[in-house]
Protein backbone atom coordinates (compact mmCIF):
# COMPACT_ATOMS: atom_id res chain seq x y z
CA UNK A 1 0.00 0.00 0.00
CA UNK A 2 2.65 2.43 0.92
CA UNK A 3 4.73 1.81 -1.92
CA UNK A 4 1.73 1.87 -3.96
CA UNK A 5 1.26 5.81 -2.26
CA UNK A 6 5.13 6.53 -3.26
CA UNK A 7 4.27 5.51 -7.21
CA UNK A 8 1.11 7.68 -7.10
CA UNK A 9 2.70 10.07 -5.46
CA UNK A 10 5.65 10.33 -8.28
CA UNK A 11 3.50 10.20 -10.96
CA UNK A 12 1.81 13.25 -9.74
CA UNK A 13 4.97 15.02 -9.30
CA UNK A 14 6.05 14.00 -13.21
CA UNK A 15 2.29 15.09 -14.90
CA UNK A 16 2.33 18.30 -13.36
CA UNK A 17 6.19 19.32 -13.49
CA UNK A 18 5.97 18.10 -17.74
CA UNK A 19 2.13 19.65 -18.23
CA UNK A 20 3.74 23.16 -16.68
CA UNK A 21 7.01 23.19 -18.27
CA UNK A 22 4.95 22.10 -21.73
CA UNK A 23 2.77 25.33 -20.58
CA UNK A 24 6.02 27.35 -19.89
CA UNK A 25 7.40 26.94 -22.99
CA UNK A 26 3.84 27.37 -25.50
CA UNK A 27 2.92 30.35 -23.46
CA UNK A 28 6.15 32.11 -24.77
CA UNK A 29 4.90 31.01 -28.33
CA UNK A 30 1.25 31.95 -27.69
CA UNK A 31 2.11 35.32 -26.17
CA UNK A 32 4.58 36.14 -29.02
CA UNK A 33 1.79 35.16 -31.45
CA UNK A 34 -0.76 37.02 -29.89
CA UNK A 35 0.87 40.22 -29.27
CA UNK A 36 1.98 40.17 -32.67
CA UNK A 37 -1.67 39.66 -34.45
CA UNK A 38 -2.52 42.77 -31.33
CA UNK A 39 0.15 44.42 -33.42
CA UNK A 40 -0.74 43.63 -36.97
CA UNK A 41 2.54 41.62 -37.49
CA UNK A 42 2.68 37.98 -38.12
CA UNK A 43 5.12 36.58 -35.47
CA UNK A 44 7.45 33.50 -35.35
CA UNK A 45 5.14 30.91 -37.41
CA UNK A 46 8.69 29.65 -39.75
CA UNK A 47 10.28 27.22 -37.40
CA UNK A 48 7.68 24.06 -37.50
CA UNK A 49 4.06 24.31 -38.75
CA UNK A 50 3.12 28.30 -38.07
CA UNK A 51 5.73 28.27 -35.66
CA UNK A 52 5.06 25.34 -33.16
CA UNK A 53 8.34 23.99 -32.91
CA UNK A 54 9.69 27.75 -31.71
CA UNK A 55 10.23 27.35 -28.41
CA UNK A 56 12.48 23.54 -28.80
CA UNK A 57 14.60 26.14 -30.83
CA UNK A 58 14.75 28.78 -28.62
CA UNK A 59 15.61 25.70 -25.69
CA UNK A 60 18.27 24.35 -28.04
CA UNK A 61 19.50 27.76 -28.83
CA UNK A 62 20.30 28.84 -24.91
CA UNK A 63 21.13 26.20 -24.07
CA UNK A 64 24.41 25.54 -26.46
CA UNK A 65 24.98 29.64 -25.68
CA UNK A 66 28.23 30.86 -23.53
CA UNK A 67 27.68 31.39 -20.01
CA UNK A 68 29.65 35.04 -19.15
CA UNK A 69 29.94 35.95 -15.76
CA UNK A 70 31.40 39.18 -15.17
CA UNK A 71 34.42 39.43 -13.46
CA UNK A 72 33.24 41.80 -11.23
CA UNK A 73 30.49 39.53 -10.34
CA UNK A 74 29.91 37.92 -7.03
CA UNK A 75 30.00 34.63 -8.26
CA UNK A 76 28.22 32.50 -5.56
CA UNK A 77 25.28 34.62 -5.32
CA UNK A 78 25.45 35.18 -9.23
CA UNK A 79 25.12 31.83 -9.39
CA UNK A 80 22.38 31.03 -6.90
CA UNK A 81 19.69 33.47 -7.88
CA UNK A 82 18.78 31.90 -10.95
CA UNK A 83 17.50 28.70 -8.63
CA UNK A 84 16.33 31.16 -5.78
CA UNK A 85 13.98 32.91 -8.46
CA UNK A 86 12.58 29.43 -10.36
CA UNK A 87 11.85 27.23 -7.51
CA UNK A 88 9.47 29.41 -5.95
CA UNK A 89 8.02 30.43 -8.72
CA UNK A 90 7.24 26.91 -9.32
CA UNK A 91 6.27 26.07 -5.99
CA UNK A 92 2.79 27.70 -5.70
CA UNK A 93 1.14 24.98 -7.57
CA UNK A 94 2.02 22.35 -4.88
CA UNK A 95 -1.42 22.79 -3.19
CA UNK A 96 -3.14 23.58 -6.22
CA UNK A 97 -5.79 21.35 -7.20
CA UNK A 98 -6.18 21.04 -10.92
CA UNK A 99 -9.34 18.30 -10.81
CA UNK A 100 -11.56 16.50 -8.61
CA UNK A 101 -10.63 13.25 -6.66
CA UNK A 102 -10.28 10.39 -8.76
CA UNK A 103 -11.21 6.83 -8.39
CA UNK A 104 -8.25 4.60 -9.10
CA UNK A 105 -6.91 1.04 -7.75
CA UNK A 106 -9.84 1.50 -5.17
CA UNK A 107 -8.10 4.38 -3.47
CA UNK A 108 -9.53 8.16 -3.59
CA UNK A 109 -6.63 10.04 -5.27
CA UNK A 110 -6.70 14.01 -5.04
CA UNK A 111 -5.46 15.81 -8.11
CA UNK A 112 -2.88 17.90 -6.09
CA UNK A 113 0.62 17.58 -4.83
CA UNK A 114 -0.06 18.49 -1.22
CA UNK A 115 -3.48 19.09 0.09
CA UNK A 116 -2.30 21.61 2.74
CA UNK A 117 -5.39 23.01 5.09
CA UNK A 118 -2.82 26.22 4.88
CA UNK A 119 -3.27 26.15 1.44
CA UNK A 120 -3.56 29.87 0.58
CA UNK A 121 -0.74 30.82 3.60
CA UNK A 122 1.60 28.62 1.77
CA UNK A 123 1.12 30.63 -1.81
CA UNK A 124 1.62 34.28 0.03
CA UNK A 125 4.59 32.83 1.73
CA UNK A 126 6.01 31.42 -1.11
CA UNK A 127 5.11 34.19 -3.47
CA UNK A 128 7.44 36.49 -1.05
CA UNK A 129 10.23 34.06 -1.78
CA UNK A 130 10.70 35.17 -5.26
CA UNK A 131 11.81 38.52 -4.43
CA UNK A 132 15.16 37.18 -3.21
CA UNK A 133 16.42 35.62 -6.23
CA UNK A 134 15.25 39.32 -8.42
CA UNK A 135 17.13 41.43 -6.01
CA UNK A 136 20.26 39.11 -5.20
CA UNK A 137 20.40 38.59 -9.03
CA UNK A 138 20.37 42.16 -9.63
CA UNK A 139 22.81 43.23 -6.89
CA UNK A 140 25.63 40.32 -7.51
CA UNK A 141 25.99 41.35 -11.16
CA UNK A 142 27.89 44.56 -9.71
CA UNK A 143 26.32 46.43 -13.13
CA UNK A 144 24.23 49.26 -12.28
CA UNK A 145 21.62 48.59 -14.78
CA UNK A 146 20.61 45.25 -12.83
CA UNK A 147 20.99 47.05 -9.49
CA UNK A 148 18.48 49.84 -10.16
CA UNK A 149 16.10 46.84 -11.81
CA UNK A 150 16.60 44.60 -8.89
CA UNK A 151 16.00 47.54 -6.46
CA UNK A 152 12.79 48.80 -8.61
CA UNK A 153 11.64 45.30 -8.83
CA UNK A 154 11.63 44.71 -4.64
CA UNK A 155 10.37 48.21 -3.77
CA UNK A 156 7.25 47.39 -6.24
CA UNK A 157 6.46 43.58 -5.41
CA UNK A 158 6.85 44.59 -1.48
CA UNK A 159 4.56 47.04 -2.70
CA UNK A 160 1.87 44.98 -4.21
CA UNK A 161 2.47 42.37 -1.81
CA UNK A 162 0.48 43.90 0.64
CA UNK A 163 -2.71 44.91 -1.58
CA UNK A 164 -2.35 40.67 -2.53
CA UNK A 165 -2.65 39.86 0.92
CA UNK A 166 -4.96 42.47 1.90
CA UNK A 167 -7.68 41.63 -1.37
CA UNK A 168 -7.68 37.82 -0.05
CA UNK A 169 -8.36 38.51 3.07
CA UNK A 170 -12.15 39.48 1.78
CA UNK A 171 -12.42 36.09 0.37
CA UNK A 172 -11.04 34.71 3.24
CA UNK A 173 -13.66 36.09 5.35
CA UNK A 174 -16.65 34.66 2.96
CA UNK A 175 -15.04 31.14 2.22
CA UNK A 176 -13.71 30.14 6.28
CA UNK A 177 -10.71 28.02 5.12
CA UNK A 178 -7.64 28.47 4.14
CA UNK A 179 -7.49 25.18 2.14
CA UNK A 180 -7.68 25.33 -1.72
CA UNK A 181 -9.38 22.13 -2.07
CA UNK A 182 -12.67 23.33 0.28
CA UNK A 183 -12.52 26.69 -1.52
CA UNK A 184 -13.04 25.30 -4.51
CA UNK A 185 -15.69 22.75 -3.62
CA UNK A 186 -17.38 25.31 -2.38
CA UNK A 187 -18.05 27.36 -5.51
CA UNK A 188 -20.52 25.05 -6.84
CA UNK A 189 -22.76 27.24 -8.43
CA UNK A 190 -22.56 30.40 -10.68
CA UNK A 191 -23.51 32.58 -7.53
CA UNK A 192 -21.13 31.02 -5.33
CA UNK A 193 -18.23 31.59 -7.11
CA UNK A 194 -15.72 33.96 -5.80
CA UNK A 195 -15.87 36.01 -8.55
CA UNK A 196 -19.68 36.88 -7.94
CA UNK A 197 -19.03 36.98 -4.24
CA UNK A 198 -16.46 39.07 -4.16
CA UNK A 199 -15.88 41.17 -7.40
CA UNK A 200 -13.64 43.80 -5.80
CA UNK A 201 -11.48 41.56 -4.22
CA UNK A 202 -11.14 39.81 -7.80
CA UNK A 203 -10.10 43.03 -9.51
CA UNK A 204 -7.51 43.71 -6.88
CA UNK A 205 -6.71 40.47 -6.86
CA UNK A 206 -5.97 40.44 -10.11
CA UNK A 207 -3.97 43.56 -10.34
CA UNK A 208 -1.93 42.68 -7.61
CA UNK A 209 -0.90 39.72 -9.55
CA UNK A 210 -0.34 41.62 -12.39
CA UNK A 211 2.49 43.77 -10.52
CA UNK A 212 3.75 40.78 -8.84
CA UNK A 213 4.76 38.53 -11.79
CA UNK A 214 6.00 41.76 -13.11
CA UNK A 215 3.82 42.34 -15.95
CA UNK A 216 3.17 45.09 -18.38
CA UNK A 217 1.62 47.70 -16.81
CA UNK A 218 3.88 47.00 -14.12
CA UNK A 219 7.10 45.91 -15.28
CA UNK A 220 9.28 48.52 -14.69
CA UNK A 221 11.89 46.46 -13.17
CA UNK A 222 12.72 45.03 -16.60
CA UNK A 223 11.78 48.68 -18.93
CA UNK A 224 13.57 47.26 -22.00
CA UNK A 225 13.92 51.56 -22.66
CA UNK A 226 15.99 52.62 -19.59
CA UNK A 227 16.85 49.63 -17.74
CA UNK A 228 18.61 47.60 -20.77
CA UNK A 229 17.20 44.49 -19.53
CA UNK A 230 16.90 45.18 -15.86
CA UNK A 231 17.65 42.66 -13.27
CA UNK A 232 18.85 39.75 -15.74
CA UNK A 233 21.14 41.99 -18.04
CA UNK A 234 24.32 40.41 -17.13
CA UNK A 235 23.09 37.23 -17.29
CA UNK A 236 23.23 34.86 -20.08
CA UNK A 237 22.55 31.13 -21.93
CA UNK A 238 20.98 28.87 -19.57
CA UNK A 239 20.86 31.16 -16.42
CA UNK A 240 19.15 33.81 -18.43
CA UNK A 241 16.63 31.00 -19.44
CA UNK A 242 15.95 30.38 -16.06
CA UNK A 243 14.48 33.84 -15.21
CA UNK A 244 12.83 33.82 -18.52
CA UNK A 245 11.22 30.42 -17.43
CA UNK A 246 10.72 31.63 -14.12
CA UNK A 247 8.58 34.38 -14.89
CA UNK A 248 6.32 32.22 -17.68
CA UNK A 249 6.20 30.01 -14.45
CA UNK A 250 4.90 32.27 -12.20
CA UNK A 251 2.70 33.44 -15.02
CA UNK A 252 0.75 30.40 -15.28
CA UNK A 253 1.15 29.27 -11.12
CA UNK A 254 -0.48 32.50 -10.42
CA UNK A 255 -3.38 32.43 -13.68
CA UNK A 256 -3.94 28.68 -11.63
CA UNK A 257 -4.46 30.24 -8.54
CA UNK A 258 -6.75 33.22 -9.54
CA UNK A 259 -8.74 30.19 -11.45
CA UNK A 260 -8.69 28.04 -7.71
CA UNK A 261 -9.85 31.35 -5.66
CA UNK A 262 -12.26 33.74 -8.12
CA UNK A 263 -13.33 31.29 -10.61
CA UNK A 264 -14.24 27.86 -9.60
CA UNK A 265 -11.36 25.93 -10.02
CA UNK A 266 -12.10 22.87 -12.03
CA UNK A 267 -15.99 23.08 -11.39
CA UNK A 268 -18.05 23.03 -14.33
CA UNK A 269 -20.63 21.25 -16.05
CA UNK A 270 -20.72 18.36 -18.92
CA UNK A 271 -16.79 18.65 -19.49
CA UNK A 272 -13.98 16.30 -17.13
CA UNK A 273 -12.93 18.79 -14.54
CA UNK A 274 -8.81 18.91 -16.09
CA UNK A 275 -10.49 20.53 -19.01
CA UNK A 276 -12.57 23.36 -17.02
CA UNK A 277 -9.22 24.24 -15.36
CA UNK A 278 -7.36 24.41 -18.70
CA UNK A 279 -9.99 26.44 -20.08
CA UNK A 280 -10.21 29.23 -17.21
CA UNK A 281 -6.62 29.05 -16.83
CA UNK A 282 -5.99 29.45 -20.62
CA UNK A 283 -8.50 32.40 -20.49
CA UNK A 284 -6.08 34.27 -17.76
CA UNK A 285 -3.42 33.71 -19.47
CA UNK A 286 -4.86 35.18 -22.52
CA UNK A 287 -5.83 38.44 -20.22
CA UNK A 288 -2.15 38.80 -19.22
CA UNK A 289 -1.33 38.30 -23.07
CA UNK A 290 -4.03 40.77 -24.10
CA UNK A 291 -3.47 43.26 -20.76
CA UNK A 292 0.55 43.55 -22.44
CA UNK A 293 -0.83 44.30 -26.16
CA UNK A 294 -3.20 46.88 -24.86
CA UNK A 295 -1.87 49.10 -21.82
CA UNK A 296 1.76 51.10 -21.94
CA UNK A 297 3.93 51.46 -19.03
CA UNK A 298 3.09 53.04 -16.00
CA UNK A 299 5.92 55.82 -14.26
CA UNK A 300 7.49 54.91 -10.89
CA UNK A 301 5.91 57.28 -8.96
CA UNK A 302 2.60 56.53 -10.49
CA UNK A 303 2.98 52.76 -9.29
CA UNK A 304 3.66 53.45 -6.48
CA UNK A 305 1.21 56.00 -5.42
CA UNK A 306 -1.34 53.64 -7.14
CA UNK A 307 -0.24 50.61 -4.81
CA UNK A 308 -0.09 52.99 -1.78
CA UNK A 309 -2.97 55.39 -2.27
CA UNK A 310 -5.36 53.37 -4.18
CA UNK A 311 -5.35 49.60 -4.26
CA UNK A 312 -4.40 49.41 -0.26
CA UNK A 313 -7.44 51.80 0.78
CA UNK A 314 -9.83 50.04 -2.30
CA UNK A 315 -9.17 46.33 -0.23
CA UNK A 316 -9.55 47.66 3.43
CA UNK A 317 -12.73 48.85 2.18
CA UNK A 318 -13.33 45.51 0.65
CA UNK A 319 -12.52 43.98 4.11
CA UNK A 320 -15.06 46.25 5.85
CA UNK A 321 -17.80 46.10 2.94
CA UNK A 322 -17.51 42.07 3.23
CA UNK A 323 -17.65 42.53 6.84
CA UNK A 324 -20.60 44.47 6.90
CA UNK A 325 -22.45 42.15 4.48
CA UNK A 326 -21.70 38.82 6.37
CA UNK A 327 -22.38 40.53 9.71
CA UNK A 328 -26.05 41.47 8.57
CA UNK B 1 -1.06 12.98 10.57
CA UNK B 2 -2.41 13.71 7.54
CA UNK B 3 -0.87 17.27 6.88
CA UNK B 4 2.77 16.39 7.93
CA UNK B 5 2.58 14.03 4.71
CA UNK B 6 1.24 16.85 2.79
CA UNK B 7 4.35 18.97 4.32
CA UNK B 8 6.57 16.21 2.88
CA UNK B 9 4.81 16.55 -0.52
CA UNK B 10 5.75 20.30 -0.89
CA UNK B 11 9.00 19.32 0.47
CA UNK B 12 9.06 16.83 -2.53
CA UNK B 13 8.27 18.81 -5.17
CA UNK B 14 10.63 21.55 -3.78
CA UNK B 15 13.86 19.32 -3.88
CA UNK B 16 12.45 18.29 -7.73
CA UNK B 17 12.62 21.90 -8.63
CA UNK B 18 16.30 21.97 -7.48
CA UNK B 19 17.09 18.83 -9.27
CA UNK B 20 15.44 20.10 -12.32
CA UNK B 21 17.23 23.67 -12.36
CA UNK B 22 20.50 21.91 -11.12
CA UNK B 23 20.69 19.46 -13.73
CA UNK B 24 19.49 21.18 -17.01
CA UNK B 25 22.45 24.20 -15.73
CA UNK B 26 24.86 20.97 -15.58
CA UNK B 27 23.85 19.86 -18.75
CA UNK B 28 24.19 23.22 -20.41
CA UNK B 29 27.59 23.42 -18.75
CA UNK B 30 28.43 20.26 -20.91
CA UNK B 31 27.34 21.40 -24.70
CA UNK B 32 28.08 24.98 -24.24
CA UNK B 33 31.31 26.64 -25.53
CA UNK B 34 33.67 28.47 -23.22
CA UNK B 35 35.90 30.96 -24.76
CA UNK B 36 36.48 33.44 -22.23
CA UNK B 37 38.11 36.61 -23.06
CA UNK B 38 38.95 39.71 -21.35
CA UNK B 39 35.92 42.09 -22.77
CA UNK B 40 33.46 39.91 -22.90
CA UNK B 41 34.01 39.46 -19.19
CA UNK B 42 33.91 43.61 -18.56
CA UNK B 43 30.41 44.72 -16.95
CA UNK B 44 27.93 45.67 -19.04
CA UNK B 45 27.60 49.96 -19.28
CA UNK B 46 26.45 50.24 -23.07
CA UNK B 47 29.64 49.55 -24.79
CA UNK B 48 31.46 52.32 -22.54
CA UNK B 49 34.16 51.57 -19.74
CA UNK B 50 32.81 50.54 -16.57
CA UNK B 51 33.43 52.70 -14.18
CA UNK B 52 33.30 52.60 -10.12
CA UNK B 53 31.35 49.78 -8.25
CA UNK B 54 27.93 49.07 -8.79
CA UNK B 55 27.37 48.21 -5.21
CA UNK B 56 26.69 51.90 -4.03
CA UNK B 57 24.53 53.74 -2.29
CA UNK B 58 21.31 53.73 -3.16
CA UNK B 59 18.10 56.03 -2.54
CA UNK B 60 16.97 55.83 0.72
CA UNK B 61 13.07 55.85 -0.52
CA UNK B 62 13.40 52.22 -0.55
CA UNK B 63 14.29 51.82 2.66
CA UNK B 64 11.53 53.84 3.44
CA UNK B 65 8.96 51.87 1.37
CA UNK B 66 10.31 48.62 2.80
CA UNK B 67 9.81 49.55 6.52
CA UNK B 68 6.01 50.90 5.80
CA UNK B 69 5.56 47.50 4.18
CA UNK B 70 6.49 45.69 7.33
CA UNK B 71 4.20 47.17 9.16
CA UNK B 72 1.36 46.34 6.37
CA UNK B 73 2.39 43.21 5.85
CA UNK B 74 2.17 42.46 9.72
CA UNK B 75 -1.20 43.76 9.95
CA UNK B 76 -2.08 40.99 6.89
CA UNK B 77 -0.56 38.67 9.11
CA UNK B 78 -3.01 39.71 12.12
CA UNK B 79 -5.98 39.75 9.84
CA UNK B 80 -6.15 36.20 8.46
CA UNK B 81 -6.66 34.04 11.59
CA UNK B 82 -9.77 36.63 11.94
CA UNK B 83 -10.77 36.32 8.27
CA UNK B 84 -11.17 32.85 8.78
CA UNK B 85 -12.80 32.38 11.74
CA UNK B 86 -14.93 35.78 11.27
CA UNK B 87 -18.41 34.06 10.15
CA UNK B 88 -18.65 32.29 13.76
CA UNK B 89 -17.49 35.56 15.86
CA UNK B 90 -20.51 37.90 14.67
CA UNK B 91 -20.90 41.96 15.42
CA UNK B 92 -17.88 42.35 18.10
CA UNK B 93 -15.41 40.62 16.02
CA UNK B 94 -16.13 43.34 13.28
CA UNK B 95 -16.17 46.36 15.76
CA UNK B 96 -13.03 44.70 17.47
CA UNK B 97 -11.47 44.19 14.13
CA UNK B 98 -12.22 48.36 12.56
CA UNK B 99 -10.69 49.71 15.41
CA UNK B 100 -7.89 48.00 14.58
CA UNK B 101 -8.04 48.94 10.84
CA UNK B 102 -8.92 52.47 11.91
CA UNK B 103 -5.59 52.97 13.66
CA UNK B 104 -3.48 51.41 10.02
CA UNK B 105 -5.42 53.65 8.11
CA UNK B 106 -4.54 56.58 10.67
CA UNK B 107 -0.96 55.17 9.89
CA UNK B 108 -1.05 55.18 6.50
CA UNK B 109 -2.63 58.79 5.98
CA UNK B 110 0.26 59.54 8.62
CA UNK B 111 2.88 58.23 6.19
CA UNK B 112 1.29 60.10 3.48
CA UNK B 113 0.99 63.48 4.55
CA UNK B 114 4.99 63.17 5.90
CA UNK B 115 5.47 62.71 2.64
CA UNK B 116 6.70 58.76 2.79
CA UNK B 117 4.28 57.89 -0.12
CA UNK B 118 5.31 60.16 -2.23
CA UNK B 119 8.22 58.93 -5.08
CA UNK B 120 9.53 62.46 -6.19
Amino acid sequence: MVLLDYIIMIAKVLVIFGGLMGMVAYMTLFERRMVAFIQTRKGPNRVGFEGLLQPIADAIKLLSKEDVTPVNANRIIFNLAPVLTFVPALLTIAVVPVADNVSLFGKEIRMVISDMNIGILFILAVASMGIYGVILGGWSANSKYPLLGGLRASAQMISYEVSLGLALVGLLMVAGTFSLTEIVEQQDSILKLGIVRQPLGFILFSIAVLAETNRIPFDLPEAEAELVGGYNTEYSGMKFAMFFMAEYAHIITTSMVVTTLYLGGWQGPILPPVIWFLIKVVFILFAFVWIRGTLPRFRYDQLMRFGWLVMLPLALLNIFVTGVILAI
Amino acid sequence: MESIGNYAYAGIWTLFGVAFVVLVLFFASLIRPQRPNPNKLKTYECGEFPFSSAQFQFNVKYYIFALIFVIFDVEVVFLFPWAVVYNSLGLFALIEMLVFLAILIFGLAYAWRKGALQWV
